[in-house]
């Protein structure tokens, strides 16, 4: 671009560039990182929130001797797609009470995938409440690992209880194909999920 | 040792950087992205020495809020204040998230997510 950094009008805001991005989620240990670099151009990041005065309350500190932060670490990695358009796919901390942090990485986000290991699939059940109570539209992506029990998906959805719009994916976090496979299911279903709420003249803005 | 990871604390706290101030002036998102010109690197030098590493981290490649605390190990928070002066002060510029409302915006971004995804 020729005119990349004119800025005539002095404004700082450019439209030059989009960003977009999806949320990865599920227990500690499913594969979410694996799931991000398979995919992601870049080796994943850390990036590190330090709790500041939102998570007191969820993490007392006083109750930590010596303690005045915690940090909270997620992962991300990125896709650019174009010139002007770059993915970027966000994993959620493992640890569930950090749930300020979860705020945060969801707002504005395209949709979620949640990764279920079927060995530990009560793991699930809190990402899932919360994409069901924040409106976020998911997919459920289930991880195969080697020697892990299979089951049937109309039995992972029962146990999940998840209704029979959210779409329900086999992959391998490792396989890049599989992993890509998954997030355009997460697209195609926000794109059913806004066409749908933009009918009914109800659209949710996310976040 | 990490100074994060040490239990009497960091020798310099977090938010000293930003002279104590934990609110940015203005929201950036996670994802929102950045650029730097060589013209603005150059003048970010006066800036100080935080900010300076964030412009040079912009340089020729858009970074988003996430990869700026990344790559210059500054916790999301402080960084995030940094980059909100840099952006005021002319010397970052602020590229969009995805729209977050308006139906044909919001299928427009999806959709190139969408080609996106499949060309790769």
């Amino acid at each position: 671009m020729d005119f990349a950094g004119y800025d005539p009008a002095g404004s700082r805001q450019s439209r030059g560039i989009v960003s977009a991005k999806i949320v990865v989620a599920g227990g500690f240990g499913v594969g979410k990182t694996t799931l991000v670099g398979a995919i992601s151009e870049i080796t994943p990041l850390t990036t590190e929130a330090l709790m500041t005065a939102a998570g007191v309350g969820i993490d007392d500190p006083s109750k930590v001797p010596g303690k005045e932060t915690t940090t909270v670490a997620m992962d991300f990695g990125r896709i650019t797609m174009a010139q002007d358009l770059i993915l970027y796919l966000f994993g959620t901390p493992g640890q569930t009470r950090f749930w300020f942090m979860w705020d945060e990485i969801i707002r504005g986000a395209v949709g979620a995938a949640v990764l279920v290991d079927t060995r530990r699939i009560t793991d699930a059940f809190a990402p899932l409440d919360y994409f069901e109570n924040r409106k976020l539209p998911y997919v459920v992506a289930l991880n195969r690992f080697d020697g892990a029990d299979l089951y049937e998906p109309d039995e992972i959805r029962e146990a999940l209880a998840i209704s029979a719009d959210v779409p329900l994916v086999m992959c391998d976090a490792r396989d890049r194909e599989s992993v890509k496979q998954v997030l355009v299911t997460v697209v195609e279903h926000a794109m059913i999920r806004l066409q749908a709420e933009h009918g009914r003249g109800f659209p949710a803005p996310v976040g | 040792m990490d100074p994060r990871r040490d239990p009497r604390g960091a020798l310099v706290r977090p938010y000293a950087v930003t002279r104590g101030r934990t609110e940015p002036s203005r929201d950036i998102a996670l994802e929102a992205v950045l650029t730097c010109s060589a013209t603005q690197v150059a003048e970010s030098r006066f800036a100080g020495h935080d900010k300076y590493r964030i412009a040079t981290v912009c340089e020729g490649r858009a970074q988003s809020l996430a990869e700026i605390a990344a790559y210059t190990r500054m916790p999301l928070g402080v960084a995030r204040v940094l980059v909100a002066d840099l952006v005021a002060d002319g010397l970052l510029t602020l590229h969009t998230a995805a729209p977050a409302e308006g139906f044909e915006e919001r299928m427009e971004i999806l959709g190139r997510v969408l080609s996106g995804l499949r060309r790769l």
